[in-house]
């Protein structure tokens, strides 16, 4: 459980260290007019918080996997499985993805529309390989076979590289939705959807490259 | 003033029932009267807090009450109140986890002295090992378990030939000798409770889990098992019996090694003949049973069963209850096999009989049957085809009108009830969950629709019972 | 709107404050109003009636688990794998379905606007959808009633192997579906609660800082940050057990026999699942206490006419009690055959966390003391669940502490124990807040006499259940026993008489629980007419320009200038000072007193 203690353990911090910021010295029932326009975040839109609360529950639901997958990993039974070499390429290309939802990102910022297109077209398309590269991927492993119930090592296998694979395809349906902004021009929605996949884009590479080194390193 | 008046009582009452309750911890019977110590500390702490602390509220309640022209007192925080009492919870938690944690030491750590003693857990019974007189056991696993090795020890192992295998519920603990008790399990999670020894701890299949104790009074224990394991969970039960050094050496040597297990000879079926004839008088040539001299089926009925039930005839463990008539008529036939051997010969005879079913006597409602088959199931297999891992005999195609005595038996005490009888009282406490008078025979009504063969692959209930046998790989 | 302007600051230098049009607000059709609403105080409703309706299922079938121990050979219909089945979907209806719905679902979506001042949730749609996923995962486990084999019968916490293979009921599609169920609820509850928390921490009307919001507020927002980052763990555990379920991978399962054969599960490690489980169930029991705790505190403050007691240090207690709830999981586990030197991290981690639980209840009691209480029915409520919370948190001292857990474990002093702190107790809590919230829910006041009624029978009742059944505890009564047999050696003959008596106060309660809903159901039309704010509160809720409030909560968003237990305020005219009413003689003589340095800092 160490990963996800960790995981919690920043978080905990990070939710502490803010509220002290909040409320240390302040006596609450000193009575006073409101200063400022709202008492949010002010840094943040709501949108934009909310990715990160989703970010944080989905990198809780990965370190837990990553926990149950180090415990597991222990027992006498566990038979690593070789990676096939298509996973390195599987990676480049979700990089590739990445990069192109910045590339829109940037775009957006400067009204830039032409370059939204094509940043989130590359974005998509490339997401959309790497998810037919790691079915390839997962068909080359079945061909050899290594079977999802045959040993621990390859369930998790399938396991973690398929909810990686649905949380890109997640991703994959708000990205069409921010497309349809896109097209009608709709620029703050527009703005606020790309920023939100970008972010989310790379999100789901960093998530890949530690599960990627993890399964490589075991 | 109700609210503050039913406070008060409610707290009076709640230590005067404690005070007066009869329902307490049982009398101890291990080593482990510090665990009983940290209790009573634990209930010190908590019950001046209980007490203090209602007591206050209900104060309160009733000086505080609303009044129209009073105000409460504005009164933020007190900083110096709360510290105070943070200091002093944080003193009351202290000591009872300082005393707590000192015993959790003692309880990880079993004494160098300790003998070991392995109890082993499965739906729902319990066995037990002895390391031999080499104090090593053998290694077991999960993968040799087989009817014929319901220890799942391993037949290579030189450290296993000479363990002692107690294939029953009970077992001996020697008096003021310490004892590791490692725990094992053949299939789901189980628990080991004596209530009276005051340590518990959950069988895992797939490792080995340990607790220790001393057993410092002679008797018998009940072992619970306290890890919800199925339907028949409560029916889970074995027995400690703590001895003193003589009868624990009796015991002891009474048991059969591993070694002696596996070179058991198997009967003789022509010699078995010859002894058989004693019992074709009532239960027929074939043994197909005759309803007129109360004497039921017997062919088909599995090997080990029929030795079970003969030893138990022989030992009076059934037979001698003086209302069981017809036990009563079967127990002195059997003193005709003296011999272990001659118990084998006749089963191995009696095993040659070709099996037809028997035929149906009894009428029920079959449907309602089905649903209570659910419990029985669970152990005589969904076709009533009996499962020796499981101590439950064949049920399907057997005679009727016998299932239908032996279940009034079990519910009213003339069968199961002997201390010997291992399983029997397992089955007595099941036999009780045919509540009403029509539940025996709709039961039995459905059993005669059973045709005891196991379940077959196209069967849709046993598929998505998820038992994946060697589908891959 | 009482006069805005004051102070140093007036409205005009806010500035604009409200980007939505109010007019986005009115929804035309009555399908747009009351089913498909995405007005949280609709969704709220949905919420509370599809909790409460699948609750009186698990409270059915507590009283048919009830009838089978207190006249084991009574009901021919109580079979031992039924017996089971009851106990699974009593206990895991009763926590999830109920109360976090409940709790989170229903109290957070009706008062999290309207306490921070908001017109809605900062997501109304997804906030809908929600409603609608936590629909469909009761109707899945409702249909593994249905099923061939029934649902499943593994205890609430589901231990593979016994959840997945024979011996159990419900190893088919039951056990299947109620993971399935329990996915869908998580998926549901996430959307829910990522609306809970954008919406406390950016929706909060101006002058509403964090140290102003009432502890209702806190409790709902720390439960929700805690079972966001909790549901994953029990995620993981449904879908690993699934796919050992159904495709037979080895996660949990371990080499063993079922029904006698061999099966071709190996290596998988039951105390993996335990781990999981339990680092989602130890965040869920607070996931559930911490509304309570907060709720209790503005019925208290309000009810005593008093400001609640040292506020601050309960919005750190409830930090602090979130915080360490992840640290203390495996105290469900000192018998489990894990590393039993875990036991003394565990211990430690658990007994610490009695400590800020422990202020809580100090100052809960400090509110009342020299206060002017009124012993209205929400008030008897909360007084109630400090005398039950205060007995279940002592008896959780035992079975924290790893020794005297040894014993005590899988008895009746455990069930005895867990009702009282996570069932009666924040059912107290809930029917509290109902007496409490009803009249602002509907405009009528619910009938008085009838709850007093009910509060009686359901306070004594409930202690007349639990408090003897930890001594059947003590003497070594195990849990989910189906029957006891009456030869047990240890069991002495009156602890069944006993089983006997428990049986019947708890039919007695479930009878009080009719009284409660006709109680609802009668005031909706014969109630009597409530006002928008009957019981002189301070909070935004009984501030609105109508009851029941509309979509939109406000006509004007207020603006806050004091936190919610300005009560008995020397000088004030009344007993109370709402939030949003701005007292020039006051501020400026505390301006006067305490210097500009505290208010400076008062914003967040």
């Amino acid at each position: 459980m160490t990963a996800a203690l960790i995981f919690l353990a920043l978080l905990m911090g990070v939710v502490v260290w803010w509220l002290v910021r909040q409320t240390i010295n302040v006596k609450p029932w000193v009575a006073s007019a409101p200063q400022g326009i709202q008492s949010g975040v002010g840094f943040l839109p709501p949108s934009k918080l909310a990715l990160g609360v989703l970010l944080a529950v989905i990198t809780s639901l990965f370190a837990l996997f990553i926990s149950a997958y180090s415990i597991r990993m222990e027992v006498a039974d566990w038979r690593p499985l070789p990676e096939p070499a298509l996973l390195w390429v599987n990676t480049a290309v979700l990089f590739a993805a990445s990069v192109g939802l910045q590339w829109a990102w940037r775009g957006a910022a400067r009204e830039n529309w032409p370059a939204v297109r094509r940043g989130t077209a590359v974005g998509a398309a490339c997401a959309l390989a790497f998810m037919i590269g790691q079915l390839i991927a997962w068909r080359q492993l079945t061909a050899a076979g290594y079977l999802v119930a045959g040993n621990p090592a390859n369930s998790f296998f399938y396991l973690l590289t398929g909810l990686h694979v649905l949380h890109l395809l997640g991703g994959l349906v708000a990205l069409m939705k921010t497309g349809g902004y896109v097209r009608a021009q709709a620029a703050a929605q527009a703005r606020t959807g790309v920023e939100l996949c970008a972010v989310y884009w790379h999100f789901l590479f960093v998530v890949w490259l530690i599960l990627f080194g993890l399964l490589l390193s075991t | 003033m109700v609210f503050a008046i039913a406070l008060v009582v409610l707290v009076v009452g709640s230590v005067a029932f404690h005070i007066l309750s009869p329902w307490y911890l049982t009398d101890l019977a291990s080593n482990w009267g510090t665990i009983d110590t940290t209790i009573s500390i634990t209930f010190w702490v908590t019950g001046i807090v209980f007490v203090a602390v209602n007591l206050f509220m209900a104060y309160c309640v009733y000086k505080f009450r609303y009044q129209k022209n009073r105000r409460a007192e504005y009164q933020p925080e007190n900083t110096k109140l709360e510290f105070w009492l943070t200091a002093v919870t944080a003193v009351g938690v202290a000591a009872m986890l300082a005393p707590g944690l000192i015993v959790w030491a003692d309880f990880v750590t079993p004494p160098d002295d300790a003998v070991e003693v392995e109890a082993i857990g499965q739906q729902w019974h319990w066995s037990y090992r002895l390391p031999g007189d080499d104090g090593k056991f053998g290694n077991v696993d999960a993968r040799f378990l087989t009817d014929d090795n319901p220890f799942g020890m391993d037949p290579d192992d030189p450290n296993g030939q000479d363990d002692r295998l107690v294939e029953s519920n009970k077992v001996h603990l020697l008096k003021d000798q310490p004892v590791k008790v490692n725990l094992r399990s053949k299939d789901v999670l189980h628990n080991f409770t004596v209530t009276q020894f005051r340590v518990k701890m959950d069988l895992v299949p797939g490792l080995v889990s340990y607790l220790w104790l001393t057993p410092t009074k002679a008797g018998e224990f009940e072992v619970l098992c306290e890890e919800l394991c199925g339907i028949g969970h409560f029916a889970m039960r074995g027995l400690v019996i703590v001895d003193e050094p003589a009868d624990y050496d009796a015991w002891y040597s009474s048991l059969p090694t591993y070694a002696e297990v596996a070179a058991r000879l198997p009967g003789d079926p022509v010699v078995g003949q010859g002894q058989y004839a004693i019992c074709v008088a009532c239960h027929g040539p074939q043994g197909a049973g005759l309803q007129l001299l109360n004497a039921p089926k017997i062919a088909g009925q599995e090997d080990w069963y029929l030795r079970r039930q003969l030893n138990y005839y022989k030992s009076g463990a059934r037979g001698a209850h003086p209302e069981d008539i017809y036990g009563r008529q079967m127990a002195p036939m059997m003193a005709t096999l003296a011999t272990d051997q001659a118990v084998e010969n006749v089963i191995a005879y009696i095993q040659t009989f070709p099996d037809a079913p028997a035929e149906a006597t009894i009428t029920g409602n079959a449907e309602r049957g089905k649903d209570l088959w659910i419990t029985c199931g669970a152990c005589h297999g969904e076709r009533g085809q009996g499962i020796k891992a499981m101590n439950a005999p064949r049920m399907a195609g057997m005679t009727d009108w016998y299932l239908a005595r032996q279940l009034e038996n079990f519910k009213a005490d003339i069968r199961g009830k002997h201390k010997d009888d291992l399983y029997g009282w397992q089955m007595a406490q099941m036999a009780r969950i045919l509540k009403d008078d029509d539940a025996v025979n709709d039961v039995i009504a459905y059993i005669n629709t059973l045709n005891g063969a196991p379940p077959g692959a196209g069967d849709q209930l046993a598929a998505v019972g998820a038992i994946h046998l060697a589908a891959e790989e | 709107m009482a006069q805005v302007a004051h102070d140093a600051v007036t409205d005009a230098d806010l500035g604009p404050f409200e980007i939505e049009d109010p007019e986005l607000y009115h929804p035309k059709t009555f399908i747009g109003k009351y089913i498909w609403s995405q007005d949280a105080k609709v969704i709220a409703v949905q919420y509370g009636i599809t909790a409460i309706a699948i609750g009186l299922v698990a409270l059915a079938l507590s009283i048919l688990m009830r009838l089978q121990l207190g006249w084991p050979d009574a009901f021919s219909l109580i079979q031992p794998a039924n017996y089971l089945q009851f106990v699974t979907m009593h206990g895991m209806i009763m926590v999830i379905y109920l109360l976090t719905a409940l709790f989170l679902g229903g109290f957070g979506n009706y008062l999290i606007p309207l306490m921070c001042g908001a017109r809605d949730m900062v997501f109304p749609y997804v906030n809908m959808v929600s409603y609608w996923v936590y629909l469909a995962a009761v109707l899945i486990l409702v249909a593994s009633f249905f099923v061939p084999g029934g649902p499943t019968g593994a205890g609430w916490t589901l231990y593979p192997p016994q959840a997945v293979v024979g011996g159990t009921p419900g190893t088919g599609a039951g056990i299947i579906l109620m993971l399935i169920s329990l996915c869908v609820f998580i998926v549901g509850f996430t959307m829910g609660g990522l609306n809970y928390v954008v919406t406390v921490l950016q929706a909060r009307t101006r002058g509403m800082t964090l140290m102003r919001l009432p502890l209702t507020v806190w409790g709902i927002f720390m439960a929700t940050v805690l079972a966001l980052l909790a549901f994953p763990a029990l995620f993981v555990s449904c879908i690993m057990m699934i796919l050992d379920s159904l495709i037979g991978t080895s996660f949990f399962m371990p080499a063993m026999i079922a029904e006698g054969q061999q099966t071709a599960y190996d290596g998988g490690s039951p105390i993996l699942f335990q781990h999981l489980f339990w680092f989602f169930g130890h965040p869920e029991v607070y996931i559930v206490a911490l509304p309570a705790f907060g709720i209790v505190s503005d019925v208290l403050s309000t009810h005593a006419r008093k400001n609640i007691f040292g506020y601050r240090m309960m919005v750190w207690a409830i930090v602090a009690i979130g915080a360490l709830s992840f640290v203390v999981w495996a105290h469900h586990m000192y018998v489990s055959g894990m590393n039993p030197y875990f036991g003394f991290f565990f211990a430690t981690t658990t007994l610490i966390i009695a400590v800020p639980t422990a202020i809580k209840v100090y100052n809960w009691v400090l509110t009342l003391w020299r206060g002017n209480i009124q012993l209205t029915v929400p008030m008897l409520f909360a007084i109630g669940f400090i005398f039950t919370f205060i007995n279940g948190g002592l008896t959780g001292l035992f079975l924290g502490n790893v020794t005297v857990d040894l014993p005590l474990s899988d008895t009746y002093f455990v069930v005895a124990h867990f009702h009282m702190v996570m069932a009666v107790s924040p059912v107290l809590v809930v029917f509290g807040a109902i007496y409490h919230w009803y009249p602002k829910i509907t405009g009528k006041m619910l009938d008085d006499t009838l709850g007093k009624v009910h509060f009686w029978m359901t306070f004594l009742g409930t202690y007349a259940i639990y408090y003897p059944m930890h001594y059947l505890g003590f003497e070594g009564m195990p849990r989910r026993y189906y029957a006891y047999g009456t030869d047990t050696a240890f069991m002495s003959q009156s602890a069944h008489t006993l089983n006997e008596a428990i049986s019947i106060a708890a039919i007695f309660v479930a009878i009080a629980q009719m009284v409660f809903l006709y109680n609802i159901v009668r005031s909706l039309t014969k109630g009597k007419e409530a006002g928008p704010n009957p019981w002189n509160a301070t909070t935004l809720e009984w501030q609105t320009p109508h009851t029941p409030p509309r979509h939109g909560n406000f006509d004007e968003l207020p603006s806050v200038y004091r936190w919610a237990y300005d009560y008995g305020v020397p000088g004030a005219e009344q007993d109370f000072i709402p939030q949003n009413v701005p007292s020039e003689e006051l501020a400026a003589a505390r301006a006067k007193d305490e210097g500009a340095q505290g208010e400076g800092k008062a914003d967040g």
